[in-house]
């Protein structure tokens, strides 16, 4: 069985949750030996992915001419610029943008990663590696000002590959970040044509609307049976002011496919209800988490005499950040030794802020921004509890993610995860005295701490990739025997 | 000869309202929940069922006997909501066939946490008895029959002269519970034991199409209390009240079953029905059963583990009973009293995390959605206890 994954992030290049299920899905797929041909819109650094579990294709790896070949490993580990170029690239073209957002974002990010990428040529120069840096440098400028021969930055080795037209690579050249979301997901899917006709496999697996068109094509072309997988609609992210478009595509992808796998029951009752799709076409599959290795070299705690209450999440309507900070001014009136971290980024963040201020809880509140890696590890090491009090959450991994640092766990009922977590304690998003009540009584009893995070290993023990891509396989197993 | 003692348990708790930390009202109780809880059960259970044990002792001319026990927080509930239940429970006291034994007033845990505590509410519920049913308790039964050495001899120096406990597999061993037992070191305390297998076949099996044995008629089951015959001398049927309509719901036959039983039982004209004070009068022990560690008729462990088997029953139960003596010296009646009722083996119940991902017996008239929000809610009320302890109003 060989699948042809079509997705938009992958770690460590994520902003949200459907990089991380992606990689783990693709690790449970590997472990049950089915091959994954993983699909990506840009040029990520396979390098520092750190797993070989799947072939990564992006459209770099298609060379102008029509002989395919895979992008070798050293090559790109030999890169000194992924961190900056494709940490931007992979938030502009994030999967929960909307085209507006994205448009605007677009502008931003290049007047940005033009004065990071400048920055960073300094930075270089002032090491020890001036003949490269030089080099690099003159790189970077063809890159920035879009008139060198070579217009991707991505590594001196690949600077001779010309790329194909119309690539969505945008790497720090300014000609690039032309043209709407829209018009990259259509490139996007003319590339992984292309892809495809080079590739064999017997399945095409697509992750959320923005790889649908990409994957109705491929299907088209290839007469091979199409899963949708529905990691977030609309609806989720948008409330009730969805955008036309987007709600066009994801539908247009689930009645395209031959199965629409949903992350929850919510999810799929969405997908009924909303979509109009046929109830035993959808299935239910959960994400799952990975234990931390026991052996890892633990962060010795910084000494404080504060609690710490976690949000850790995009700072989005959709996240209900502005939920948590109402419940924090409620506790703060009974425990006053408490420190509300806010760990994301997003588009409310601003407001998030001010309405930190305007409820007098600046001496309560940090704003981390976004974590990453080792640092989301820090975070959940020193948190006392977690909440995740999401207006709407097709599945939540971070709380398994939590509890398996043995962190408490708060989570809003409007999540998919509230389904098969109970090891948790649950309140209603909108809920901020119940919520600010839990808060408190986590604070205040230790034992209620130590019975959820004892109580939350046992229960952790039920979520497992290489389960969940079981699943997966029976689905593509009975798809294509039709 | 075969005695069937048949014992039943009648109780509801005061369950709690939500209580945020934010409260500050001394309201603790779900009236309106209680309410409907209790007046849905007796009109299911207590009414009919009573009715039925009183038409079988009267078709019976007196041979059909029955003990009960009574909690106090349900009598209290019968009064306020449902008195026409109280009456009919006088109407089988007046028939001399039926025996009210002794617990704690407040169905409470009080024996593992305070002594004083749990003679004080033996005795709160010996005198409610003898005050409505006109006879003092002579025989006890601990809160789920919880039961170990100590309680023995506790309960036999308060002067009852019989107590009920289970008769787990891992204390009896190769010992039938059909015969009276001692206790060690007590000199006249005599020891009944519930006979499980029988029991449960009324109580949790009997509506159960999945059990071989279903359908269970009465023939059947007399036959099973004559196989007693020249093995033992008693066959302990104790079992919750509420199996009648409530755990087995009237569509299972469970009161035709129940109607029809003594006639069967009595049947061969080998067996006999007697409440739990004339079986100790009339058997001796054949031995002593040495239970040194607390056991119980609670789930399959027999243990305590369901009221004290995670640290937030533990650390709940522990902080309830430190209060005992800032409450008792405030003076204050009404403190007293909702802090005995807080005391209720429910509310602990309520934060059993052991069966709560599969759901079970532990979900009946459960009012929380998981044990955590059982244990918030009761801590929260605790806090304001506290304070009403501490300004002595």
């Amino acid at each position: 069985m060989r699948v042809f994954m079509l997705g938009w992030e992958f770690p460590p290049f994520i902003s949200g949750g459907l990089g991380t299920a992606c990689y783990g899905l693709t690790r449970g797929l590997d472990e049950i030996g089915v091959q994954v041909c993983f699909v990506l819109p840009t040029a990520i650094p396979i390098g520092q992915v750190g797993s070989s579990h799947v072939d990564i294709r992006t459209p770099d790896d298609l060379p102008s001419s029509q002989d395919y070949e895979p992008v070798a490993e050293e090559d790109v580990q030999a890169s000194q610029f992924q961190n900056l170029e494709i940490h931007r690239l992979a938030a502009t073209l994030q999967p929960y943008s909307t085209p507006p957002a994205v448009d605007a974002e677009l502008r931003r990010l290049r007047a940005q990663a033009q004065a990071q990428a400048a920055k960073l040529c300094r930075l270089r120069m002032s090491k020890q590696q001036q003949a490269r840096g030089e080099k690099t440098k003159a790189l970077l400028r063809d890159a920035i000002n879009g008139n060198g021969k070579s217009n991707h930055v991505k590594i001196e080795s690949q600077a001779s590959l010309a790329l194909p037209k119309g690539s969505l690579v945008v790497g720090g050249a300014g000609q690039h970040y032309e043209g709407d979301l829209m018009d990259q997901i259509h490139r996007y899917a003319g590339l992984a044509c292309r892809l495809a006709l080079v590739e064999d496999f017997d399945v095409i697996h697509a992750h959320d609307w923005m790889t649908y068109p990409a994957a109705m094509a491929v299907a088209a072309a290839t007469g091979k049976p199409l899963v949708v997988h529905v990691h977030s609609t609309e609806f989720d992210r948008s409330g009730q002011n969805v955008n036309q478009q987007v709600y066009d595509i994801e539908r247009a992808g689930m009645w395209a496919a031959a199965k629409v796998v949903c992350v929850s029951h919510l999810t799929r009752n969405i997908a009924i209800n909303r979509y109009g799709i046929p109830a035993e076409k959808t299935e239910v599959v959960y994400n799952a988490v990975d234990l931390p290795a026991t052996d890892e070299w633990k962060i010795e705690p910084i000494g404080r005499d504060e609690k710490i209450v976690l949000f850790l999440g995009r700072i989005t309507m959709q996240k209900g950040p502005e939920y948590f900070l109402q419940a924090a001014k409620k506790v703060v009136g009974k425990y006053p030794n408490v420190r509300f971290v806010v760990a994301g980024s997003g588009d409310m963040i601003r407001n998030c802020i001010e309405l930190a201020a305007d409820l007098h809880l600046g001496r309560h509140v940090t704003f981390t921004g976004f974590l990453r890696g080792q640092d989301v590890k820090r975070i959940f090491e020193m948190a006392d509890l977690y909440v995740m009090p999401s207006v709407s959450e097709p599945f939540g991994i971070a709380p398994l993610e939590a509890m398996s640092h043995n962190v408490p766990v708060i989570i809003s009922k409007q999540s998919g995860v509230s389904e098969v977590l109970t090891h948790v304690l649950k309140v209603d998003f909108w809920d901020i005295d119940e919520m600010a009540n839990k808060i408190l009584a986590v604070l205040h009893h230790e034992p209620l701490q130590k019975t959820l995070s004892q109580h939350g290993q046992f229960e952790l023990a039920k979520f497992s990739w290489e389960d969940s891509a079981t699943q997966l396989k029976g689905i593509y197993e009975a798809i294509t025997s039709n | 000869m075969a005695s069937v003692v048949f014992y039943f348990q009648v109780h509801q708790p005061f369950r709690l309202r939500r209580y945020s930390v934010f409260d500050s009202s001394h309201a603790y109780f779900d009236d309106v929940n209680n309410e409907a809880v209790l007046r849905k059960v007796a009109h299911k259970c207590y009414l009919p069922t009573n009715q039925l044990m009183l038409d079988c002792i009267r078709q019976h001319e007196g041979r059909f006997r029955i003990s009960y026990s009574v909690t106090g927080t349900i009598i209290e509930q019968f009064q306020q909501w449902a008195p026409e239940v109280l009456d009919s429970f006088k109407a089988l006291a007046e028939t001399g066939c039926v025996e009210f034994i002794a617990e704690t007033y407040f169905h409470s845990l009080s024996f593992i946490y305070d002594r004083d505590c749990f003679i004080r509410q033996t005795q709160l519920h010996c005198d409610l008895m003898e005050k409505l049913f006109g006879r003092r308790p002579t025989v006890f039964r601990n809160t789920e029959l919880t039961y170990n050495n100590d309680v023995a001899k506790t309960v036999e120096d308060m002067g009852f002269k019989a107590i009920l406990t289970e008769g787990a597999d891992h204390v009896l061993g190769y010992r039938s519970p059909n015969f009276v037992y001692n206790p060690p070191n007590c000199g006249n305390l005599k020891l009944m034991m519930k006979n499980y297998r029988l029991s449960d076949d009324i109580a949790f099996r009997f509506g159960n199409r999945a059990w071989a044995e279903w359908p269970l008629n009465t023939e059947k089951f007399a036959g099973w209390v004559d196989q007693i015959n020249g093995n033992g001398y008693t066959c302990n049927l104790f079992m919750d009240y509420e199996t009648f309509g409530e755990h087995q719901w009237a569509d299972t036959g469970i009161f035709e079953f129940m109607r029809a039983l003594p006639g069967a039982i009595m049947a061969n004209g080998k067996n006999d029905f007697l409440t739990v004070s004339e079986a100790v009068e009339r058997y001796q022990p054949v031995g002593e059963v040495d239970i040194p560690h607390m056991i119980s008729w609670a789930d399959t462990e027999r243990d305590l583990s369901a009221w004290l088997g995670n640290s937030m029953q533990s650390n709940a139960l522990h902080d309830v009973y430190a209060l005992n003596n800032e409450v008792l010296t405030s003076g204050n009646e009404q403190l007293i009293h909702d802090w005995r009722k807080l005391q209720t083996s429910d509310h602990f119940y309520y934060m059993c995390t052991k069966y709560f991902a599969d759901g079970d017996v532990h979900k009946y008239f459960n009012p929380y959605e998981s044990p955590y929000d059982a244990y918030i809610n009761y801590m929260n009320i605790l806090d304001n206890v506290r304070t009403r302890c501490g300004n002595g109003e």
